[in-house]
């Protein structure tokens, strides 16, 4: 059983709630308590029937406005797999929460309604999912009850998507007809759409291929901490722990330490179970090599003849994510960057990319919350950095303003070196 | 960690979930220079010391364990807590509710229930060991609150909580960076559910106190909740004591924390009576989080975990 991640995104009144709710409730999540409040809810507000969208609305804040305002994250598993859902608000001053939702995911699920067809918020949604490289899409064409189930109207709502996707170089579409309301296509394929002949969306989540998602060729290795046990019992001991963000690590690799260039051999790979031959992500290690070199934290392991550029200047797409700040040109901020923390000048605001109709302003001169647009950096140490498309781990920043100590901005590197 | 798969190199569900959790361990490590962890004495919490012990391995755990006492924990979950520690190697601090109440610091409320008066008491350890990273080992799962909290949960100095004032988080990228005062509560658990708990526990061979397996017990029925009868719960008028083979799903405080029916006395029984059962954790076991719709959201706003 494996772990696949998914972001959703819809417009308010979509139905998005409604659609996890039924995804928690027939694959029987919810809890026997959990659907009397709900139920309570629902009868105390005179609805008609129980309304599951109310299982997954969190905070006050939101059940006062009746919105979903931030990330809140869901959990279900069937035989199959676990999934955790980040389930993001849609509206457009929303758009951080999106990209934070789909930073991790494996497959971004956008939500339509079936008598309003593609919007442009619906494009934004999948634009910003093909951003954050997501492996997978999944458009799913919601009320179908309201239009008489009708394969008219899916088509051409599949037909038009697919025409605006072809542009967004989506490596894997579904499209998906349901009725959250009345679990069409849900869990389970719906008899009253004979004509759709593709899977339900539960069979398709279950089964979406994800395991070769990953970088499995570039040896990526942050060093995030090092061992130095204080006992005499270990008192040699000096022991690489990390993350491996890409490729294979196997005892007996020659590795090359970067920035430093130091170069030596895998001796141990090792948890605390005991020692291992081979390391791929998103396994948790610790490394030992043959030789006694100068590594600290924020130094990366690689294969000689597989290295990440090393470099000081950065072309990347950040989202900005504060709303007291702008981005601006000349501004400084810490940058993370794997393990790794510097200090980073923006050069240059090239264009800001408007995410609906994905116009490039190239006079654009700052960008505001939930904007979207490409930047040069120059930071104070050399970096080692992937494009974000080969490699989200070691391609992904984030920004954060020095003074308030807020995260500003994340960063995918469309260029690196 | 199971063995490595080297034909697919796939990771399954509970590795990948503790490899992210101990890359959470590391980073705090890495990046704070006053961490400490929560301990209750829960399931929770000694998965919590598990992970900190794998990721840091072969070395201790680099950080002292703090638990707040409310002077109504069960005899077990204390004697499992020393056993623990002493093990370990780890130092335990203990904030203790009873000596808040006994200088005057908090007041005992007239129910007798000191959930609420833990938060202040926190607060005021955390404070005076001027902790700036603490390891909780709460869920997402367990609560529609909880569902929206970050893995580093930002805290201002009077330790509580903005829903709407979150820092976004990306990746696995954590923003570890606060001013005097202020302080990260950081929860490696986020993604783990119950049953992974279990699963962990199960895996792990992880030693628990005596209380989550089923045992024979004297109850009181109050409300559909089953309370044990000892030094905390004493019968009211009219109430019937009952001998009853239960077992606990949380552990909290003995006048707080209800028991549940059940034969479950291993480990195997009880995931399996996990995976079918159909009442929440809290909604079966806690009286403190019925009060309301928000109960929980509005006691971590206080400052509460
Ligand atoms: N007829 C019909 N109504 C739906 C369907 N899905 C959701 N709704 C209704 O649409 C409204 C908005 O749904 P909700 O889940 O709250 O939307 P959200 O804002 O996207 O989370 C509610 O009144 C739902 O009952 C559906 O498949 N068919």
């Amino acid at each position: 059983m494996d772990i696949l991640r998914l972001a959703t995104a819809g417009s308010v009144d979509d139905g998005k709630s409604t659609l996890i709710g039924r995804l928690l409730y027939d694959t029987k999540t919810v809890f026997a308590d959990q659907i009397a409040a709900v139920e309570r809810v629902s009868q105390e507000r005179g609805e008609e029937r129980v309304n599951l969208a109310l299982l997954t609305d969190g905070l006050r804040a939101e059940r006062e406005q009746g919105i979903t305002i931030d990330v809140a994250y869901r959990y279900f598993a069937t035989a199959r797999r676990k999934f955790i859902i980040a389930d993001t608000p849609g509206h457009i001053q929303y758009t951080r929460n999106m990209v934070t939702g789909a930073s991790t995911a494996d497959l971004a699920l956008v939500l339509v309604d079936a008598r309003k067809g593609i919007l442009e918020q619906s494009r934004r949604h999948a634009f910003l999912a093909t951003l954050l490289q997501v492996p997978h899409l999944v458009l799913v064409v919601n009320k179908m009850d309201l239009v008489d189930y009708s394969q008219e109207v899916f088509d051409q709502i599949h037909e038009e998507f697919t025409a605006f996707a072809a542009k967004l170089r989506i490596p894997d579409l579904t499209v998906i007809p349901v009725s959250a309301l009345n679990g069409d296509n849900v869990v389970s394929r719906s008899e009253n759409m004979p004509w759709y002949d593709g899977t339900s969306l539960l069979h398709h989540l279950e089964n979406v291929h994800i395991a070769s998602d990953r970088n499995l060729i570039d040896v990526r290795f942050p060093v995030q901490y090092v061992i130095r046990p204080q006992s005499d019992d270990w008192h040699d001991y000096r022991g690489y722990a990390g993350q491996v963000a890409g490729g294979v690590l196997r005892k007996g690799d020659d590795v090359i330490v970067l920035p430093s260039g130091f170069t030596s051999r895998i001796a141990v790979i090792e948890t605390a179970d005991g020692e291992i031959e081979a390391a791929y992500p998103p396994m948790s290690v610790t490394v030992r090599l043959e030789d006694d070199i100068d590594v600290s934290r924020g130094d990366m392991i690689c294969r000689p003849n597989n290295q990440p550029n090393v470099t000081q200047d950065i072309d990347a797409m950040v989202c900005w994510m504060d709303e007291k700040a702008q981005l601006r040109p000349g501004a400084k901020y810490a940058i993370k960057h794997t393990t790794r923390t510097a200090r980073t000048i923006v050069k240059d605001l090239a264009y800001r990319l408007d995410v609906n109709s994905l116009h490039r302003d190239e006079t654009a001169q700052a960008l505001q919350l939930n904007e979207i647009g490409r930047v040069v950096l120059r930071s104070t140490q050399p970096l080692m950095a992937d494009e974000y498309g080969r490699n989200r781990a070691t391609g992904g920043f984030i920004l954060i303003d020095e003074g308030t100590n807020r995260t500003v901005a994340a960063g995918m590197i469309t260029d690196a070196g | 960690m199971s063995d490595p798969d080297l034909n697919n190199y796939q990771l399954s569900q509970l590795d990948t979930l503790e490899a992210e959790a101990i890359h959470i361990f590391r980073e705090v490590i890495a990046e704070f220079e006053r961490p400490v962890l929560l301990f209750s004495g829960g399931k929770d919490s000694i998965v919590m010391l598990r992970l900190a012990q794998k990721a840091f391995y072969p070395a201790n755990i680099p950080m002292p364990v703090l638990h707040v006492d409310t002077g109504q924990n069960f005899q077990e979950v204390l004697q499992r807590r020393d056993e623990l520690v002493r093990r370990l190697g780890v130092q335990l601090i203990v904030g203790s509710v009873q000596e808040a109440i006994d200088n005057g610091s908090v007041v005992e409320p007239p129910d007798g229930t000191r959930n609420r008066i833990q938060t202040p008491v926190l607060l005021d350890t955390l404070e005076k060991h001027r902790f700036q990273a603490i390891f909780g080992g709460a869920r997402r799962d367990e609560d529609k609150a909880r569902a929206k909290e970050r893995v580093y949960s930002f805290r201002d100095e009077f330790g509580q909580w903005d829903p709407k004032n979150q820092r976004p988080e990306l990746w696995s990228l954590y923003n570890s960076r606060i001013h005097a005062g202020e302080s990260i509560r950081v929860f490696p658990l986020s993604n783990w559910t119950e049953l992974d708990i279990w699963h962990y526990i199960a895996r792990e061979r992880v030693e628990l106190p005596s209380i989550y397996y089923a045992h024979e017990r004297e109850v009181v029925d109050r409300g559909g909740m089953l309370y044990a009868v000892g030094e905390f719960i004493t019968p009211r008028d009219g109430e019937e004591v009952l001998t009853k083979r239960v077992r606990y799903r949380t552990v909290g405080d003995a006048n707080l924390t209800a028991a549940v029916e059940s034969d479950a006395d291993t480990i195997e029984k009880i995931i399996e009576e996990v995976a079918t059962t159909r009442i929440t954790e809290r909604g079966a076991t806690r009286g403190d989080d019925k009060f309301s719709e928000a109960a929980m959201e509005d006691r971590k706003r206080e400052g509460y975990f």
